[in-house]
């Protein structure tokens, strides 16, 4: 067998049926046993965009992704997807060509140190240097990568290892001697954790993407159910629990919802969980939950205590973790009262510092295009997204229930990102409306993967919210540098529909609010990939939002007036 | 504080390249490293030594332990510990000076490995603080060059 056979059949033990990638000169001989094979590969237009496929894919899947560049550029033109995919704890298996191996180090034709240039953004990564190494480096690739707190593995094999014939041995057991992740959170701080949410009268969960990695959703709504906690949720975190139920909070943070916001700074015990307390959730974080007992909960012990100061830590699996916490409280005596003072606060703070936004005659206001979304697909859509002020909007105004329908750059905040991640995770749900929200300066960072969405008949739904503005660096200079917008003024624009209609997929542009509703309907309706061109309102801003450096109370904007 | 981390890796390429690079992309300060393989040949052990005043040791040891090949990390105990450092000097010396130099290094029991006309080469083994006593009592001399080993240690007793 050849070194490039062995490679598809170590994908195909590992359970893989969709690749993301394009081909070039020393990735020849995988993509020729390719061929023969019945994975199936989708080609698409830039080497970026498989690596958000990819993550795209496993977000909405729970499945590893797979992703493959030949050596040099095409490796090279990976390297956002994985940073992205190592940012927001993706499992990616990433496959690069690389030179001969006895060409390396001599800056060959398309040489590029790709092990190196993405030491900082994998979990781990390999450069084949013995063919008989495939099948054992690809099972622990993909062991690694979807184990523990998830992320992307590089595998960079040289064109001669993909030729070389070997003597196939499928990999035997994994000996990892330095790579074991806590599962099983510790039973005494358990215990301890159950206690301390039995006697907090203000406590509030604060949950992020660990919960859907881990799957932790039911456990996380039985704790709160029962012990009657609100529960508010990081962006990362969004669908984690139901926002249709009266405890949810929405999200916090900069763009957080108010109620959030407060409920985190006067809470008495907060439970983070598969959080890490960033700086967009914790704004000034010498006041972050200030009077609050902190509970984390988190697979990776590094984060425990790396911001901020823990009083409970319990590293494990969160699901584990949170059905331990609640089989204990359970079993405790508890007082179902206990918070209740605390919910009419959270309801107080609700009526008053409800999301809303003012609706302008003429115009169509982005948020409305995210309610309408919302309302037409029952908020049962997978909503992707890239980074900046439609992000923001859709993290608000869209209804998240479940876990796995929210696929956004959330730790890296890469535009162009939310495109190709749609198209990866239609292909994973195929049956699934997955609609993309988009910019109309981060659509085209990727804008040419409509050829791949064509291609493939990969219907999925592109919302622009057409602003004409790099919208969220706008709103910065709007608000902190006193209205100079330097160079986020986008003055020469494409005809979006017309650059759709020139790919083959349906393209509609929308100048008026009673015409966005039937625009989406008609997208989702026609099975086609569809960009529709919102031309929304150029000045919006996303309100409430709390400046840099601020405590998270301290938010401007979005009062109701 | 300077800490001694012992850290058990697996002996694989890059290895060390993974360890150096995640300190300075974490803003910690390596004050010294020495690598070297164990008893058993697919394992190697680093010996490290930080500032543990700028940088929370916590951290640094639950980042390295990310790192895939990275088997066990000791932060070593100073009073529990035998630690050792080996440094080459070369000192300026001719004929006039070279008892002196000689007779410093004998105090020291560091040994002389080469003498030229105008430069004595001293090699001495202990404790940074020993090795930093001699490099001062020698600079009026005029120290030409050091190469330092960096600190290794080991635990005492049994285990």
């Amino acid at each position: 067998m050849k070194g490039s056979e062995a490679i598809i059949e170590s994908l195909k033990v590992a359970g893989v049926e969709v690749v993301f990638g394009l081909p070039g000169g020393m990735v020849i001989p995988l993509y020729d046993a390719l061929y023969d094979s019945d994975l199936k590969h989708f080609l698409v237009r830039h080497e970026q965009g498989a690596a958000h496929m990819a993550d795209g894919y496993a977000r909405a899947t729970g499945k590893t992704g797979v992703c493959i560049a030949t050596s040099g550029p095409g490796a090279t033109n990976l390297v956002t997807g994985i940073a992205n995919a190592y940012m927001d704890s993706t499992p990616m298996v990433a496959i690069t060509g690389q030179a001969r191996s006895d060409l390396i180090g001599t800056d060959a034709f398309q040489e590029a140190d790709i092990t190196g240039i993405t030491e900082p953004i994998v979990k781990h990564s390999y450069l084949i240097k013995n063919p008989n190494d495939i099948s054992r480096i690809f099972k622990e690739a993909f062991y690694i990568a979807s184990t523990g707190r998830p992320g992307p593995v590089l595998i960079d094999i040289p064109a001669d290892m993909q030729l070389a014939e070997i003597d196939y041995k499928p990999a035997g057991k994994i000996d990892l001697p330095g790579y074991k992740p806590t599962l099983k959170g510790h039973k005494k701080q358990i215990i301890s954790a159950a206690k301390a949410i039995a006697a907090a009268e203000k406590p509030v969960f604060y949950a992020g993407g660990g919960i859907i990695t881990a799957g932790a959703d039911k456990e996380l709504l039985a704790i709160a159910k029962l012990m009657k906690i609100p529960v508010t949720t990081t962006l990362m975190g969004l669908g984690g629990f139901p926002e249709d139920n009266d405890l949810s909070l929405g999200m916090l943070g900069m763009h957080g919802t108010g109620y959030a916001n407060y409920a985190v700074t006067h809470s008495d015990l907060l439970i983070g969980v598969g959080a890490r307390f960033d700086d967009r959730v914790t704004g000034k974080l010498a006041t972050f939950a200030r009077h609050a007992k902190k509970i984390h909960i988190d697979m990776d012990p590094a984060e425990i205590s790396k911001n901020i100061a823990i009083d409970i830590p319990i590293v494990g699996d969160a699901r584990d973790v949170l059905a331990g916490i609640l089989a204990e409280l359970k079993k405790m005596k508890r007082d179902p009262k206990k918070t209740a003072q605390w919910l009419d606060q959270v309801i107080a703070w609700k009526k008053k510092h409800p999301l809303h936004y003012k609706d302008e005659k003429g115009s169509i206001m982005p948020q409305f295009v995210i309610e309408e979304v919302n309302r037409i697909t029952k908020s049962n859509a997978i909503l992707c997204t890239d980074v900046g002020q439609h992000q923001m909007w859709s993290a608000l105004f869209y209804k998240h229930l479940k876990p796995r329908h929210w696929i956004s750059s959330g730790g890296l905040g890469t535009m162009g990102f939310g495109f190709p991640a749609a198209i990866g995770a239609k292909v994973g749900c195929p049956d699934k409306t997955v609609i993309d929200i988009a910019g109309d300066g981060s659509f085209q960072m990727n804008i040419q993967e409509l050829a791949t969405a064509v291609c493939y008949d990969i219907p999925v739904v592109v919302c622009i919210l057409n602003n004409g503005f790099l919208g969220m660096v706008r709103q910065w200079q709007e608000l902190f540098w006193s209205k100079r917008y330097s160079e986020t003024v986008i003055s020469c624009q494409p005809d979006f529909a017309a650059v759709a209609e020139a790919y083959g997929a349906l393209g509609m542009t929308i100048t008026k609010k009673q015409d966005v509703g039937d625009a989406i309907r008609t997208a989702i309706k026609s099975k086609r990939p569809a960009v529709l061109d919102f031309r929304v309102k150029p000045e919006e801003n996303v309100f409430p939002m709390v400046p840099a450096g601020k405590s998270i109370d301290e938010m401007i904007g979005g009062h109701k007036t | 504080m300077k800490h001694t981390l012992s850290v058990l890796v697996e002996n694989k390429p890059g290895v060390l390249a993974r360890v150096a690079g995640l300190f300075s992309r974490r803003g910690f300060n390596i004050d010294s490293l020495a690598v070297g393989i164990t008893e058993n040949p697919d394992v190697s052990r680093m010996t490290i030594t930080v500032d543990a005043e700028e940088h929370p040791i916590e951290q640094v040891t639950k980042q390295l332990h990310k790192l895939i090949n990275v088997i066990k990390i000791t932060d070593l105990d100073a009073e529990k510990t035998v630690a050792r450092e080996l440094a080459l000097l070369k000192v300026k010396s001719d004929a006039k000076t070279r008892a002196e130099v000689m007779q410093l290094a004998k105090i020291f029991r560091a040994q002389i490995l080469d003498v030229s006309r105008k430069t004595i080469t001293i090699e001495i083994t202990g404790t940074f603080e020993k090795i930093d006593a001699l490099e001062q009592l020698l600079q009026p001399h005029g120290v030409v060059e050091i190469v330092r080993t960096g600190r290794i240690a080991i635990e005492r007793g049994e285990k």
